[in-house]
């Protein structure tokens, strides 16, 4: 689905990835690690196409197609949608307009709102005085109104409280299975997996929100480099028993 | 002005015939008004007023709440009229004000009877059809205590010519103990036209003063500041400001608002954005009264290397126990804004006409459904001018 060839990005010709080389297949699941300012949201943001990130060396193909120099809004049309982690306050624009907007018309959008709690910010102008949740919950809602193949999450548990990142998270979940919400409860575990059509980059600084989205696979940037990849689970706990400096020592080093 | 104040003529008040039946104006104009805010479907069951150069060409009512009468009228049927007259602005202010008084008398007089609560605004429209002239206005707001009234002036000219007109228009607006105007103008003139609205207003305790007002059109200058006293306790106004300025244009607008008495409040909200002409913002908030409070705001957005936006907030506080404040913003359409919008599937078209409908919109509470259709409708002329 997505592919990474050579990557290297720079802002304000400041060199921050440096040949990034990540492969995610259709229905999988990667988590992204990492110290703050290691890099992560650069490389969304370059996935994205946004105008600061130069993309100096390497391509980027998703479904196989080369979207190095596509614009953001392209890109969105072939499947890519992101919940930023920072998004701007838009005054005069509502949370209501956008979703309507970005989304199919048809939708009725009211019961998923409801779902996400979302009802008494939709009339809000985007981000204008949010909580942390609330941005976190307006995000998802747009998210799920473009229906993307490919999730671009940029740490969608941080500045949370508990009770939200547990909606938040078990939301993403559905969202990824989207084609078996209605069944879910009839199928295990695996076999949703092996259904799952949309895949999910997700970067987590604490983990939590892997407690409700199964990663595959995870990836550790250090200083704009990937310095490990592996199951989740164990680099989660390694990060946690050595920190990320042990991480660069890791075994698994690519 | 090409040709100076003292040689334009003023038309005669003959000029144009009366017009009984809104419906058999001529198309063109009918369309000049429909832009300037003006709704002749309802025509007069909300109450209409039109003036036509020096012409009165309609002028009727069909709600009991208000009165709707010529200035010559209500001259003949008030004899106390001179209590209202000239006292909220000066004849000799300036040579404009003086122009107005040399020819008095023509424009329109609104009063809400007491107590009433007007369903319908009532509309006027001063329409300057003769090119080379200067039309005058001399016009009286009278909200008697505890009612309810919204006005929606729309002022608007024939289309382009090559000599300059001017329009120059004193208003007075009284509003009574725990009376309510909403008063909305919508300015639509052509590039050749200079305009000096001079208005005064008064507002009596616990009396609110609501004023909306847009340029979105390519006028030649405007130049208003209108003054608002708060001369009874709790009295309250707002004044929000929607400016456009395409090249060539230049407003000059403000508002100057006295806070006379105890408790009186003022917000005064001015958005600017320019494709090319010259916006200044000005404000000026007066605290006198203890425990006034006041708020002066602008945000200006800057489409084009050509245009300019100046803002000159004034404070003046008298008191300690006031809360005076301001706060301005002036720059182009944010990009991490167009690129969020970018990331919901939006054009970057699409995504600049959202953000700029969303900052000329936005915070202005209460803007009547004709004026934000208004906005709508320019939008789209103030991006292809923009880019
Ligand atoms: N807009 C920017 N201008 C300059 N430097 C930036 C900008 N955004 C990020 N950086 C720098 O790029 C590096 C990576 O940042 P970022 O991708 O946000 O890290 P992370 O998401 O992993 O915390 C940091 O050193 C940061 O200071
Ligand atoms: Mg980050």
């Amino acid at each position: 689905m997505l592919k990474i060839n050579n990557l290297t990005v720079e802002i304000e010709n400041q060199k921050i990835l440096k040949n990034i080389n990540i492969d995610i297949k259709t229905g999988e699941i990667v988590a992204l690690f990492g110290p703050n300012g290691s890099g992560k949201t650069t490389l969304l943001m370059a996935l994205m196409g946004y105008d600061k990130y130069d993309i100096t060396e390497g391509k980027i193909f998703f479904k196989g197609k080369d979207i190095t120099n596509l614009s953001i809004d392209e890109r969105v049309k072939m499947g890519i949608g992101m919940m930023f982690q920072r998004p701007p306050v838009v005054k005069g624009v509502t949370v209501n307009d956008l979703i309507n907007l970005a989304g199919d018309v048809e939708t009725d959008y009211s019961q998923l709102s409801n779902q996400l709690n979302a009802d008494a910010f939709l009339n809000r102008y985007l981000n204008d005085g949010f909580s942390g949740g609330e941005i976190k919950r307006s995000e998802l809602l747009q998210l799920i109104s473009l229906q993307p193949d490919l999730l671009l999450l940029d740490e969608p548990e941080s500045g949370v409280d508990v009770e939200n990142v547990e909606l938040i998270g078990r939301t993403i979940n559905d969202l990824l299975h989207e084609n078996l919400i209605i069944e879910k409860n009839g199928l295990t575990q695996k076999q949703r997996h092996e259904k799952r059509k949309r895949s999910g980059f997700i970067i987590t600084h604490t983990g939590h929100i892997l407690e409700y989205v199964n990663a595959d696979r995870a990836i550790v940037f250090i200083d704009g480099h990937i310095v490990c990849k592996g199951n989740p689970g164990e680099v989660l706990n390694m990060i946690k028993e050595n920190g990320f400096e042990e991480c660069k020592k890791c075994d698994q080093r690519v | 002005m090409n040709k100076k104040l003292e040689m334009l003529t003023t038309e005669k008040k003959d000029e144009h015939p009366y017009q009984e039946d809104l419906s058999k104006l001529s198309a063109a104009d009918k369309k000049r008004m429909i832009h300037a805010g003006i709704d002749l479907d309802s025509g007069d069951k909300s109450g209409t007023f039109l003036m036509k150069d020096q012409s009165i060409v309609h002028c009727n009512i069909a709600q009991d709440s208000v009165e709707l009468l010529s200035m010559e009228d209500a001259s003949r049927k008030y004899d106390n009229l001179d209590d209202y007259w000239w006292k909220l602005v000066a004849p000799d202010k300036d040579q404009y004000t003086k122009k107005v008084k040399e020819n008095d008398g023509q424009g329109y007089f609104i009063r809400a009877k007491e107590g009433q609560k007007s369903i319908f605004p009532v509309q006027t429209c001063l329409y300057l059809e003769h090119s080379g002239t200067v039309q005058t206005v001399h016009n009286v707001i009278i909200a008697e205590a505890g009612s309810e009234v919204d006005i929606i002036t729309g002022c608007t000219s024939k289309e382009k010519s090559n000599q300059t007109s001017a329009h120059l228009g004193v208003s007075e607006i009284y509003v009574k103990k725990g009376a309510k105007v909403t008063y909305s103008m919508i300015h639509n003139w052509d590039e050749d036209v200079k305009v000096r609205p001079r208005t005064g207003v008064r507002i009596e305790e616990g009396g609110q003063f609501i004023s909306n007002y847009i340029s979105m059109k390519a006028v030649k200058d405007v130049q208003m500041n209108p003054a608002a006293h708060h001369v009874g306790k709790d009295a309250s106004s707002s004044f929000n400001s929607i400016l456009v300025a395409p090249q060539g244009a230049h407003l000059d607008i403000g508002a100057q608002v006295f806070l006379e008495a105890e408790n009186t409040s003022t917000e005064i909200v001015s958005k600017a954005l320019t494709t090319g002409g010259e916006i200044i913002s000005r404000g000026l908030i007066s605290g006198q009264g203890l425990k006034a409070r006041g708020h002066l705001e602008c945000q200006g957005l800057v489409l084009s290397d050509k245009g300019r936006i100046y803002t000159v907030p004034e404070l003046d506080g008298r008191l300690s126990d006031i809360d005076l404040s301001h706060e301005a913003a002036v720059g182009k359409v944010a990009q991490d804004e167009i690129e969020y919008l970018m990331a919901r599937g939006l054009t970057e078209d699409q995504a600049i006409s959202l953000i700029v409908k969303g900052f000329l919109s936005a915070e202005i509470k209460g803007l009547p459904e004709i004026l934000e259709k208004e906005i709508d409708d320019n939008v789209k002329k103030i991006e292809k001018d923009a880019f």
